[in-house]
């Protein structure tokens, strides 16, 4: 009936589990206790859950993320903190057992559930946005995306409670993930939360893609769009190029684990190195589908901030082609030591240190932008500049790594961890900081305080560098990845520091929360009234903050790069306010099987894992008939009035009137 | 500008990178025993070096752009519309294209003579010794041919001898690494894999599986003893005096069983061509198929009991009940 399911499956004997446990269904409880008391089940309804609003579907993304990297931080904390203590024979307080799905469901939540979302989230809230349009190309595959990320996310986090998750690493290589190595549940929940969210990163790829090609504004021409918009568009070529070997990849894992198939097991012809190859076939670009939106928003950023055109535009947006075509070149490097011949090492070796070309590029133009410019030191702009140090940094590592005869003592060594943290904080995390901060007015229509922001940023930069420069020391003792204890007491002092160090990162994200907190609590303060808070320069600070649902009262029209500034300065500083006569709009209508599908995936997805097999064709039958209701439903859209418009404009104008102009020519006699 | 946030950021990064350079004496990849190594931490260090003809001045300039153009510095040029020169965009372009292009040669050059899979040249023309290491469920078997003996976790063989490793697996994905000594190499099951090593030196040199196996995957650790001709001599007579065995399929079947953080074992006598025999009990018609069952039932145990870690090492000799039906 239960299929493998049986309350053994619940780990009653780990207290660390079994506390968690009880603090989220306390915390679950006391949530939706209090969205019961105060009635508001109907509006998460039909404002959140259903909304196809592309601004709400990215602070959904960005609330999950958040959520998730306390998660991803406290398996951070424990691995430190294990291994700050098993040195020399003594033995920490996490077993292999435990410590290894740590450092499993570290890897996996810090990518896909915690960086993606960010990057996808903050895609969905800018590039509408950015390019003028209304909302995405397929307002309801956006909302159906978000809820099987959101599965996947639901999947991950029951495995906590209920059974075990993988321990195989965050890529779970054949043949350790096999049935014959890993008899257990932890693959299999790996398996589906992997499978049903990239389903909808993949549908992500696609709707994004066609919406920059299609839904364009007058006079947005590929070479006029914001740089954030062309690393968004790059991130989302190599979403829909790479995301399907994942599938493919997991499916073929799932044969062998299933039907006792041989792709990737020890005999019967299977071969683990096809595994390595296909895993890394998509590894490899999904870290550029992270970074390379990063680049955006720091690009974005600093042109802002320093008041100045992005240095070398056309470069810029060449770099960044060049980098999304050799992120597909270069996977080998990840796997020099299998023992490929030297011709194969080498020009893998060769593709990858180019990429530190384009790359370089990219960050001398953002040093000429700061150039002759006017820097202001806001937090977003302390984040960048931490970025561009700790990102050379990184990617010098990077070169390193890349050169195979170098790799080959390298390799799998705290050299690889320290490295790709160094990149991936340095780079995506910080990227991702520094895009909240600086479009978080254009969600929620107040600024986030900048106190509490540059707290969070010293303590993130000071606590990186703590903690992940030992780690670099320690692989030139001979110190690797994924050791639950280990000999050399030499080893422990560092070990410590980089203990220290994680507790500094903790500090960061403890000031993230508090400037949360102190933000909305000074929310009138912080009011962005005028929609355009930092001076900015492109089309998502033409219209008011929080953005109204239907983005622009009338679709802009460009006619170059930076519009918004150039009118902005045509205008006498003073942005163009929209004028009556309004026209009806035409809207996507919010969807109720966006949410119906996910929730029968996941419960799919969960009867898969524990074999129970009627389950498995309830869920599989609801997300059909979900997807059937859905194909049928003719009432997706419909007209917002004209009248309708021109309240909501009026509104703002009637704001802008109150308090706002006179904060406008404030902030314009600074530019004088 | 005497407390800045800038001087803090590099102050902080001079700490960090200080260990670094104090920890370059004792350190087992910069301060390696044998050719290969060598020759490794040379690249490393050369890579690190050209590259600072970029990281450094970009870290400079970083710095040093944002505190002159800042906001409050009104004696600095603004010229908000300059966004584009051709002698920077070519400078920019050019300066990494030549350190890449300098570090892609080096690459090419590296990557064959540093090959693993590549004999050292021995100076007078001997033949490299072959030792062949298998890693099993967590513990490296290592079988001496030419010896005809084998051993669980230790590791010996004379100075200035090229030896050729070829390594596999008996299990999942492992890597053979001695850190003192150079080049890791994937052992694969059913793979036959190798690597060429040097010491220069005499000396014990830990080595380990760099790649994650598994419940005991810390404890995959050994020693490589390095000394003269004669001390390897006396060290193959040891081993020779054990009174166990290694036959294939009983006796290794057994020792494969998940184990962790062994005992060093010695084998006295071991299956003609036993290396050989794993990899072919992957291969179609191998054995290893039908020990399979009882194997994953073994590896599931050793998770399970109360994480196993820590357990003593079973042994293997006393006890063995063979695995699977013969």
């Amino acid at each position: 009936m239960l299929g493998k399911l049986s309350l053994e499956a619940i780990p009653t004997h780990d207290p660390i589990i079994m506390t968690t446990f009880a603090a989220v269904v306390l915390g679950g409880l006391a949530v939706m206790g209090g969205v019961t008391y105060f009635k508001k089940w109907g509006y998460l309804w039909r404002e959140w859950i259903t909304s196809i609003d592309h601004k709400k579907l990215g602070i959904m993304y960005f609330i999950v993320a958040l959520v998730m990297l306390l998660r991803g931080f406290a398996d951070a904390i424990m691995m430190r903190s294990q291994l700050a203590m098993a040195s020399a024979g003594a033995e920490g307080f996490l077993p292999p057992e435990h410590y290894d799905q740590i450092f499993t469901a570290h890897g996996v939540i810090m990518i896909f559930f915690v960086a993606m979302p960010m990057v996808i989230g903050l895609m969905n809230l800018v590039v509408p946005l950015q390019i003028g349009a209304r909302d995405v190309a397929f307002p309801f595959l956006n909302n159906l995306s978000f809820w099987l990320f959101a599965a996947g996310v639901v999947l991950v986090n029951v495995s906590l409670f209920v059974g075990e998750f993988a321990k195989t690493g965050w890529l779970a290589y054949a043949p350790l993930s096999g049935l014959e190595y890993s008899p257990g549940v932890g693959v299999d929940y790996w398996i589906w939360a992997l499978q049903i969210s990239g389903i909808g990163t993949t549908l992500t790829g696609i709707n994004f893609f066609v919406t920059i090609l299609k839904m364009r504004t007058k006079g947005m021409t590929l070479f006029r769009m914001p740089i954030f918009t062309w690393t968004s568009l790059c991130a989302n070529i190599l979403i829909i190029a790479s995301f399907p070997i994942l599938t493919a990849t997991i499916a073929l894992l799932t044969l062998d684990r299933y039907l006792g198939m041989h792709f990737f097991t020890n005999d019967f012809g299977g071969n683990m190195m096809m595994y390595v190859n296909l895993i890394w076939a998509w590894g490899h670009p999904e870290v550029y589908i992270l970074i390379l939106p990063a680049f955006g928003v720091f690009s974005e950023v600093i042109a802002t901030f320093a008041r100045k055109r992005l240095f070398g535009y056309n470069t810029m947006v060449w770099a960044t082609v060049a980098i999304t075509l050799l992120s597909f070149i270069v996977w080998l490097h990840h796997f020099f030591t299998m023992g490929a011949g030297a011709n194969v090492n080498a020009f893998f070796g060769i593709m990858t240190m180019i990429i530190a070309i384009p790359t370089g590029v990219k960050i001398f133009n953002w040093l000429f932008t700061m150039y002759r410019g006017r820097l202001e030191f806001t937090s977003p702009v302390l984040w960048t500049l931490g970025f561009i140090i700790t990102f050379t940094l990184g990617g010098m590592t990077g070169v390193m790594l890349s050169l195979p005869a170098a790799n080959f003592v390298l390799h799998n060594s705290l050299f690889v961890i320290a490295h790709f943290h160094n990149v991936i904080i340095g780079g995506v995390v910080f990227g991702m900081l520094a895009g909240l901060t600086y479009w978080f007015p254009k969600a929620f229509g107040f600024t986030l305080d900048e106190k509490w922001g540059k707290r969070s940023f010293w303590c993130w930069i000071i606590g990186f560098y703590v903690a992940f420069m030992p780690l670099y020391v320690l692989s030139f003792f001979g110190a690797v990845r994924r050791m639950q204890s280990y000999a050399n007491p030499e080893w422990q002092p560092m070990m410590v520091i980089a203990w220290v160090g994680a507790l500094i990162i903790a500090a960061g994200i403890a000031c993230t929360v508090i400037q949360f907190y102190v933000s909305l609590r000074d929310r009138k303060q912080n009011q962005d009234v005028t929609g355009d808070p930092w001076d900015g320069r492109t089309l998502e600070w033409s219209t008011s903050s929080p953005a109204p649902f239907y983005n622009f009262a009338h679709l802009p029209e460009v006619k170059g790069v930076d519009d918004f500034w150039t009118v902005k300065q045509a205008n006498g500083g003073q942005p163009p306010l929209s004028e009556p006569p309004y026209q009806d709009i035409h809207m996507p209508k919010n969807t109720w099987e966006g949410p119906v599908m996910a929730l029968f995936a996941t419960i799919a997805g969960f009867a898969l894992v524990w074999h129970i097999w009627w389950l498995v064709a309830v869920g599989s039958l609801g997300v059909f008939a979900a997807f059937i209701a859905r194909v049928f439903n003719e009432d997706v859209d419909y007209y917002v009035p004209a009248a309708e418009v021109e309240r909501i404009e009026r509104e703002h104008r009637q704001r802008l009137k109150q308090k706002g102009e006179l904060a406008y020519s404030t902030r314009l006699g600074v530019q004088a | 500008m005497s407390r800045t946030p800038s001087l803090r950021k590099l102050g902080a990064l001079l700490l960090a990178a200080l260990p670094l350079l104090l920890a370059g004496c004792s350190s087992a990849l910069l301060d390696p025993k044998g050719q290969i190594g060598e020759e490794q931490r040379t690249l490393i260090l050369t890579a690190f070096g050209l590259m600072q003809i970029v990281v450094v001045p970009v870290i400079v300039m970083t710095l040093l752009f944002a505190w002159r153009y800042r906001r409050s510095n009104r004696d600095a040029t603004y010229q908000p519309d300059w966004a584009h020169s051709n002698k920077i965009e070519a400078v920019v372009w050019l300066i990494p294209c030549v350190i890449i292009a300098f570090l892609a040669l080096l690459t090419w050059y590296t990557s064959h003579s540093l090959d693993p899979h590549k004999p050292i040249a021995a100076d007078d023309g001997q033949e490299p010794m072959e030792i062949q290491a298998v890693s099993l469920d967590w513990k490296w078997l290592f079988i001496y041919p030419e010896q005809g003996i084998a051993t669980v976790n230790e590791l010996a063989f004379p100075e200035d001898t090229p030896v050729r490793f070829r390594v596999t697996s008996g299990s999942v994905m492992n890597a053979f690494f001695i850190p003192r000594l150079g080049s890791q190499i994937y052992a694969m099951a059913g793979m036959d894999n190798d690597v060429h090593l040097i010491a220069d030196e005499q000396g014990i040199y830990p080595g380990r599986s760099t790649n994650y196996s598994g419940a005991g995957f810390s404890g995959m650790t050994f020693d490589a003893h390095v000394g003269s001709e004669e001390d390897f001599d006396a060290w193959v007579a040891e081993v020779r005096e054990s009174s166990r065995s290694l036959s294939f399929p009983e006796e290794y079947y057994a020792l494969a069983s998940p184990s962790e953080n062994d005992e060093i074992q010695y084998f006295s006598e071991v299956s003609p061509a036993l290396y050989e025999s794993i990899l072919k009990s992957f291969h179609a018609g191998g054995e290893h198929a039908e020990h399979m069952a009882a194997y994953a039932d073994e590896r599931q145990g050793a998770h399970g009991h109360g994480g196993g870690h820590g357990e003593p090492a079973e042994s293997h000799g006393a006890s063995p009940s063979t695995k699977g039906a013969e």
